[in-house]
């Protein structure tokens, strides 16, 4: 069942808009990280969901309501802002359960809310703190519990973990995704970090320019990416997207057409960097860096003036200003039209 | 001898200019001493002055100034003119305090919350701070004016009696303590403005998710975080209350038997139209003590509660 549904919703004040006909679905008890670059409307959809923006045009529904002209407070989700919103003249506590009070939730309720929130939280300790006696992952973890308490079948994140360093990033990002699941609730989660999306979410939706660019599983559009731009934005390094003419001219292993028989002219051709590999024959290529890693390294090669990065597992033997020869199955290649930037295999 | 022991002047002079923390510090006070001698010139001195001035007697022709303890602190003990400027005093702090505050809060959340227009709303609020109270004075005793002045003509619309609001001794002092209030709510609401300006929007999203009323928002939000700015604004109108006296001198000149006579006014009129300076001087000092207490309770006792960070 969806948890969150959005029909062709669009926002905009005035000039282009933000948010430009979107339309995805949550599945209850889903995490669902929406995705892009700076500026291309994932706080807008967000913050339209809370209800913080009312939208210019379009049905959002929650739980098979429809709450598009709800205030936030009637909609039944919770929302964890980026710089997490704490009220500063109140402890830790008192943040947590600002909203059972404001909503008359009886005292002994709250106090068994407060309790578990802590507990799953860990922040039985800093109860009686104030938010600026707080490391910035207790700050957030404070946030996490004023979502938790308010029991919502929603829960919506701004980029919770980008003031945050890696490290605990990476510890977070567990944390939360466990808790999500513990809890079963369903959660929308917005990023830039393509990394963050694909290791917590059950569903990705990758936007560009206010418009949804892509939908579904993180495997889904790692492997088949239905645009250039996904192919580019999701993996690190991204994929190597080159015209296949060039390719072709480089003497890469492949027929002298495209899929379906098109020609190559028209036609682009995207290799995952893991997916190629040094051979004998091949297109030819010039070394311009090479990256050691540890594990794996990256080199960095040119291809007739385009770039193309190959990862190699371990330490690699080529030599910057060498040539090399680059080959990959032919069923990894990834076909994209040049001119509609859309996939065609 | 030691070599260590005989010092020329000159090395030691070097030495102590080329030692960084000292130079710093002399460089430090080097800077500040322009403004400190200008402060003791023309505070300092004259704080000092005045309250030594109050234990002599008032030069006279025929006789010079001579010391005369606390006779001048006795005489204000006894003197039923103190005694009322005091009280028109309390009174008129106690019109003007709360009520400005309250107004100036009140302007400023609602000016802060997206209105149209509020750029000119802010301006409109803000214009009597700007005009000087000589200005702001002359303009309320244009409203003020018995029968056509413009308070007189609207009241006259509703039927009401005709009245001489500054000419009545009932009526004078509650009309100076509104012409106050008008000038310093404008003043006030500048630095609610600012303060409120600087909580974070997120923070009004985060209770209105939380289905908090604009009230309970304001009540449990705004209220307390505007605190520090609030004992700022509250030193400075109890500071405003026994300081403000142009109106008073323009409007009513004290009047009418001294229902107006507000302490500084008094003063003055002891010191520049009686010309008895001493006496004065004793008024001053009481004056200074009286503000000086109101400050440090107000800070000994307001402080600790305000302060989240
Ligand atoms: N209140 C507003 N008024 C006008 N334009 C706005 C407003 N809020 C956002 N925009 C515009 O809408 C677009 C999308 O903004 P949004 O904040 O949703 O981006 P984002 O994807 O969250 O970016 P980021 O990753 O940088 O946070 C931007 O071009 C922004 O300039
Ligand atoms: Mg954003």
């Amino acid at each position: 069942m969806a948890e969150v549904e959005l029909e062709e919703v669009t926002k905009s004040w005035g000039g282009a808009p933000a948010v430009d006909r979107v339309s995805f679905s949550a599945r209850t008890g889903d995490l669902v990280a929406l995705l892009g670059p700076s500026g291309c409307g994932k706080s807008t959809t967000l913050r339209l969901i809370a209800g913080l923006e009312t939208a210019s045009s379009g049905t959002i529904r929650i739980a098979g309501r429809d709450v598009t002209a709800r205030p936030p407070a009637t909609r039944g989700v919770s929302m964890v802002f980026q710089n997490y919103a704490l009220f500063p003249h109140l402890t830790v506590a008192e943040n947590i359960v600002f909203g059972l009070k404001v909503r008359d939730v009886p005292k002994a309720e709250r106090e068994a809310r407060l309790k578990r929130a802590a507990g799953i939280l860990g922040l039985e300790k800093l109860l009686d703190r104030k938010p600026s006696q707080l490391s910035g992952g207790q700050q957030q973890r404070v946030a996490l519990g004023r979502a938790i308490v308010a029991e919502t079948p929603v829960c919506l994140m701004d980029e919770p973990l980008s003031n945050l360093d890696a490290q605990l990033r990476v510890e977070m990002r567990r944390e939360i995704r466990a808790l999500q699941k513990r809890l079963g609730m369903t959660m929308l989660y917005v990023t830039h970090d393509q990394v963050e999306a694909m290791t917590m979410a059950d569903q990705v939706v990758l936007m560009k320019d206010g418009r949804i660019e892509q939908d579904g599983p993180p495997a889904e559009l790692y492997e088949s990416p239905a645009t250039i731009f996904t192919a580019r934005f999701v993996g690190t390094p991204p994929m190597n997207v080159l015209p296949a003419s060039v390719l072709a001219a480089a003497g890469a292993p492949m027929a002298g057409h495209g899929p379906q028989g098109r020609p190559l002219g028209g036609l682009a051709i995207g290799i995952r960097p893991e997916d190629a590999r040094l051979a004998e024959t091949g297109a030819e290529a010039t070394v311009a860096a090479v990256e050691y890693l540890g594990a794996d390294t990256l080199v960095e090669a040119r291809v007739r003036d385009h770039p193309f990065i190959v990862r190699l597992p371990g330490r690699a033997a080529v030599d910057v200003g060498g040539q090399i020869r680059l080959a990959w199955e032919p069923g990894r290649a990834h076909w994209f039209d040049l001119s509609s930037q859309r996939r065609i295999a | 001898m030691d070599a260590r022991l005989v010092i020329s002047p000159q090395p030691l002079l070097r030495r102590v200019m080329t030692h960084p923390r000292l130079t710093a510090t002399i460089h430090g006070w080097l800077l500040l001493l322009p403004a400190m001698a200008l402060l003791a010139l023309f505070t300092h001195w004259p704080a000092v002055a005045t309250f030594i001035d109050s234990f002599y007697s008032t030069p006279r022709p025929r006789r010079p100034s001579r010391f005369v303890g606390l006779d001048n602190y006795q005489q204000i003990l006894a003197d039923p003119v103190f005694w009322q400027s005091l009280w028109n005093n309390l009174l008129f702090a106690l019109g003007t305090i709360p009520v400005s505050i309250a107004l100036a809060l009140l302007m400023a959340v609602w000016v802060n919350d997206r209105i149209v227009g509020r750029t000119a709303v802010r301006m409109a609020y803000f214009t009597p701070t700007v005009l000087p109270m000589i200005a702001v004075a002359n303009i309320w005793l244009f409203f003020y004016t018995p029968q056509y002045g413009l308070l007189e003509q609207i009241t006259a619309l509703f039927g009401a009696e005709p009245r001489n609001w500054l000419g009545s001794k009932d009526t004078a002092l509650f009309a100076v303590t509104l012409v106050a209030i008008w000038k310093e709510a404008g003043f006030f609401m500048i630095f609610y403005l600012a303060a409120l300006q600087s909580i974070s929007p997120s923070l009004a999203e985060a209770a209105a998710l939380e289905g908090a009323s604009r009230w309970t928002f304001f009540r449990r939000v705004q209220f307390p975080l505007l605190m520090p700015t609030t004992l700022f604004v509250l030193v400075n109108a109890v500071i405003n209350a026994f300081r403000m006296v142009d109106h008073i001198v323009v409007m009513t000149r004290g009047g009418p038997d001294n229902a107006t006579s507000l302490l500084l006014f008094y003063i003055y009129q002891v010191g520049f139209n009686f010309w008895d300076t001493t006496y004065a001087a004793a008024l001053t000092t009481v004056l200074l003590v009286l503000l000086a207490l109101v400050a440090l309770l107000q800070y000994g006792w307001l402080e600790r509660r305000i302060h989240y960070r």
